[in-house]
């Protein structure tokens, strides 16, 4: 293929996300500049960051919005890291890939109530103690909410683990990984050091971008800041909803500038996080305490991470069922299903107009992003794609409005489909980013000298090799689009109900068993798909493993199966992985 | 035709009040229209109660006027006005996306101050007239702010404290007993963080029970006026802050928050602005069925939450048809009864026939909430200018960490 015709490949995902992206950032730079004609403001200047620099709380804020996104960042990395060394090859691994569909298909915002029913004053953990101390009030400490954000941290450090952890694990289905495992371990290396060594550099290039995308989400959470961050003052993001949602519209102004030093914040983490990664790279060998201590910290994990998440769907669902929970009782009364009689009527339409949505949305990413994949590698462009994560939402959607209102396509199905796709080709991008450029060039070398196209090539070779990936990254871009309110909303205007709108309208009652339910009913549909894209690949090998072909070939599907046997290329279980250039 | 429409519209919109009499022959025509129109209703959605409602006036609307109304329900109304004015910016001047909106005071006051809503609409609506105007001032000024008939009162609210009588047999009835109280009980109270409505509601109390005058309260705040004005309220928040829960460090982040710490037993006092929540949330199993509603005895705030159509609206006629509706004797009866909804009628019973009278007359009261002679005194809202200062004031002192 010529060089100019596959730079063209990643023309329909770079329209796709920079267009709106685009028009969203110029709907957050005029007004933070002082332009919003509408509202009288037609000249432009520095009137809205003097505001910004004056509000009250704001260096606090910034503060605050860094240590929860960049600690909780750190601290589901660490616990991913931890979990997959220790795990690796372990029946633990097994049981944690059965389990990552259903933690992974708990809504953010979700996950933070679930969280706060847990560890409140008035959760589960205090009342399992209040026998034992004699409380028959909740103590007065701040164990959600705290002033510092900790419990905010911890939250989505413990959300966002299994993310990286299926990330880690899907990269970690390659071949020869095992057998350079076992030469290092027979070089004497613990497991967990050896693992360290061998697999962590050989998976960081798929791990990099997810863990950006989360510190650009931990910088930028609002549903969990609002359950579990501090109030006075919130973090930054918080703060930006606060000014967007002021009665006082000239406030917008105000929120487009905090947006833009959101938005900056999230540059800079990610500038810091490249630099820590640069000082890293040079590490050949892991120090046997390292290891050691990770090994600690992962074994537990192990355990705890899928046990929080599983309590927390647990309570959720107890609390949907709860007439009524009262400290100190352990169990709720009950049952009373009035929030489920509310909620279930929801199962109809709405879940089909929510499933549609992101099915249309993901025929037209997906492909979109593969396409972007096979293009050669331009750095500087395709970290344009995923800019849409950086962004704070809300700021956001002015301008995305704007845009769909003078193209026409606001309230119509085109329009919400593309909206959409702002935010679901990204996470696609970054979720096949690493599985892309770590595939093994000679495979395809191999299909072309048998006389391959490159769709032919696309088709038989490059995509059943990557099908798992492809299919993780399938299920979390399904599930982006569900859990899509504010966009869904603005792209929408309120033409079509999807569990989202539905849900987050419900959870502002703030009635536990509502949130429950809606909780519950919001992760129903990403448990199904992420379950099917997780499961069903390892269920059909394992239907087929009585026969089993060669690795290789068994991954490579019936096409390249016959490839691998007339190629004279030897696609070897155990060769090196190709160098790919940084 | 669509022209058509729009001059008729226009004729009748700018109808002076002399000629209100018109107003109901001008229905007759704007109920055609509406015939078959589909009304985007956008409100706060995080109400089942209120949400059955709006579905219930949906289905009549349907039945008896050919008209649908489309529930939007959003999480923040700001979130509609935002839209409103992307349209405006956008230059989508006709067929909006939204053509009915449940709003009030502040978002009122800005909407309607750069253009974004549609009237006068009040002079349309021939059930207007059942209104209590000269009882209920605040369905004619919104938050100190002449509506001018760019907004139909739809309820009235009125701010009212929750307390759990089996654990606060008598709670502090004024600002003085609540800092004496939370002296004695640290930790047990606490209100939403400003600028969440209710937690600036609460300084509004504070602010009328610390200035010299309360009168300036009516009149626009002066920056060089405000601090002296306001001395006394942070004086008074300052020596009430380490006593509350969490020694106000932090803050539940609106009333749903509070009554839900309530109900934990965390704290020991809740508050809203509608004098019926308390009972349908223990009619709910959200509260105690021991919780009770109390006022300060110097009295609180009232306010009135009111129905606008923005000003591009598409629908415009049907969202006529659908407010008149909202403020027919039936609709209003319907929203106060508690096991619906529980908001008082923004209606003169006096002007109704005797059989609409009765519908009110047969509505029985839960047992948290007071009868309507009981609110009393009423305060009424600052101009809103001060309630912008109070939070800044707030968010300077309190909120910097």
């Amino acid at each position: 293929m010529r060089p100019g015709a596959g730079r063209l490949l990643l023309l329909p995902a770079l329209l796709l996300v920079l267009v709106p992206t685009g028009a969203g950032l110029l709907g957050t730079l005029l007004p933070a500049f002082g332009l919003l004609p509408t509202l009288g403001h037609a000249e432009l200047g520095l009137g809205p960051w003097r505001e910004l620099l004056a509000s009250s709380g704001l260096g606090r804020a910034v503060l605050l919005t860094l240590a929860s996104g960049v600690g909780s960042t750190l601290l589901a990395l660490l616990l991913a890291v931890a979990i997959a060394a220790t795990q690796h090859g372990r029946p633990g691994e097994r049981r944690l890939r059965g389990l990552l569909p259903i933690l992974l298909a708990v809504p953010h915002a979700a996950a933070a109530v679930g969280f706060a029913f847990l560890v409140a004053p008035s959760g589960l953990l205090v009342r399992l103690l209040a026998p034992l101390l004699g409380l028959d009030r909740p103590p007065d400490l701040a164990t959600v909410q705290d002033p510092w954000a900790v419990a905010l941290a911890l939250a989505l450090a413990l959300r966002e683990a299994p993310f990286l952890l299926l990330v880690v694990l899907v990269a970690a289905d390659r071949p020869g990984l095992d057998h350079r495992l076992a030469a290092a371990r027979s070089l004497g290396r613990p497991p967990v050091a050896a693992w360290l060594e061998v697999a962590l550099p050989e998976l960081w290039s798929s791990l990099r971008l997810p863990v950006l995308a989360v510190l650009a989400y931990g910088l930028s959470a609002i549903e969990a800041a609002l359950v579990l961050g501090p109030t006075a003052p919130p973090t930054l993001a918080v703060l930006v909803l606060r000014w967007t949602s002021d009665p006082d519209l000239d406030r917008r102004l105000l929120a487009s500038a905090g947006a833009l030093l959101l938005l900056a914040l999230g540059l800079l983490s990610i500038l810091a996080g490249r630099l820590l990664e640069a000082l890293l790279a040079g590490i050949r060998r892991v120090p046997l305490r390292l290891a050691a201590a990770l090994e600690a910290i992962g074994r537990p994990a192990a355990v705890l991470v899928p046990a929080v998440a599983l309590v927390e769907l647990a309570l959720l669902l107890a609390w949907s069922v709860a007439s009524s929970w009262r400290f100190p009782a352990l169990l709720p009364s009950g049952p009373d299903f009035a929030a489920w009689r509310a909620a279930l009527p929801l199962l109809g339409e709405v879940t089909s107009t929510t499933a549609l949505l992101a099915a249309a949305t993901l025929a037209l990413a997906l492909p979109a992003t593969i396409a972007a994949l096979e293009a050669p590698r331009s750095r500087a462009t395709a970290s344009l794609l995923w800019l849409p994560l950086l962004l704070p939402q809300l700021a956001f959607v002015f301008g995305l409005q704007l845009l769909l209102i003078g193209t026409g396509l606001a309230e119509r199905p085109t329009g919400l489909v593309l909206a959409h796709t702002v935010w679901v080709l990204p996470y696609l991008w970054l979720m096949l980013h690493g599985s892309w450029e770590r595939f093994d060039e000679r495979q395809r070398a191999a299909a072309r000298c048998l006389g391959a196209g490159p769709l032919g090539t696309l088709a038989r070779v490059v995509l059943p090799a990557l099908a798992r990936p492809v299919l993780a990254a399938a299920a979390i871009g399904f599930s982006v689009s569900v859990a899509q309110y504010l966009v869904t909303l603005a792209a929408g205007g309120g033409r079509f109900r999807t569990l989202a709108t539905e849900a987050m309208a419900l959870v502002a009652g703030g009635d536990r068993r509502r949130i429950g339910a809606a909780a519950l009913l919001l992760a129903l549909l990403p448990l199904l798909v992420t379950a099917l894209a997780l499961w069903l690949p390892a269920m059909l090998e394992r239907g087929r493993a009585s026969s089993r072909p060669p690795a290789q070939a068994q991954l490579l599907g019936r096409g390249a199966n016959r490839l691998s046997m007339s190629s004279s290329v030897k696609l070897s279980p155990a060769a090196p992985p190709p160098s790919t250039p940084s | 035709m669509r022209l058509t429409r729009r001059t008729l519209l226009a004729a009748t919109g700018s109808l002076g009040l002399a000629r209100v009499a018109r107003a109901a022959e001008g229905f007759a025509a704007i109920r055609q229209w509406a015939r078959g129109q589909r009304v985007y209703f956008n409100h706060w959605g995080g109400s089942p109660q209120i949400n059955d409602y709006i579905a219930w006036a949906g289905t009549e609307l349907l039945r008896r006027f050919g008209v649908e109304l489309v529930s939007v329900k959003v999480t923040d109304i700001a979130e509609t006005v935002g839209r409103v004015l992307a349209e405006k910016t956008a230059g989508r001047n006709e067929g909006g996306s939204v053509d009915l909106v449940w709003i009030n005071g502040e978002n009122f006051a800005a909407t309607k101050r750069h253009g974004l809503l549609y009237g006068p609409i009040t002079p349309l609506l021939p059930n207007f007239a059942l209104v209590d105007t000269v009882g209920k001032p605040t369905t004619l000024v919104d938050f100190t702010v002449p509506t001018e008939g760019f907004e139909a009162p739809w309820g009235m609210a009125h701010f009212v404290l929750f307390h759990d009588a089996a654990r606060l047999r008598e709670p502090p009835r004024s600002l003085a007993a609540l800092l004496g109280w939370a002296r004695g009980n640290p930790g047990r109270s606490t209100f939403p963080a400003p600028p969440d409505f209710v937690g600036t509601t609460f300084l509004k109390h504070v602010l009328y029970a610390t200035i010299d005058d309360p009168r300036r309260l009516a009149r626009p705040a002066e920056p060089e006026v405000f601090e002296a004005a306001t001395a006394g309220s942070w004086t008074f928040l300052e020596a009430l802050r380490p006593h509350l829960w969490r020694a106000g460090r932090t803050f539940p982040a609106n009333k749903e928050a509070l009554h839900q710490l309530l109900d934990d037993g965390e704290v020991d006092l809740s508050m809203a602005f509608n004098p019926a929540e308390a009972s349908s949330l223990i009619l709910a199993g959200r509260l105690p069925p021991t919780t009770r509603t109390y006022l300060f005895e110097t009295g609180t705030i009232a306010n009135t939450h009111f129905l606008a159509v923005p000003f591009n609206a598409t629908a415009a006629e049907g969202a006529l048809v659908a407010i008149d509706f909202l403020l027919s004797p039936e609709a209003q009866a319907r929203k106060q009864d508690e096991r619906i909804w529980g908001d008082p009628t923004v209606l003169d019973l006096d002007r109704l026939e005797p059989e609409d009278r009765a519908r009110f007359e047969r509505l029985e009261r839960g047992p948290a909430t007071l009868p309507p002679e009981a609110l009393r005194p009423v305060l009424p809202e600052p101009h809103p200018s001060w309630t912008e200062l109070l939070e800044a004031g707030w968010a300077r002192r309190f909120a910097r960490g």
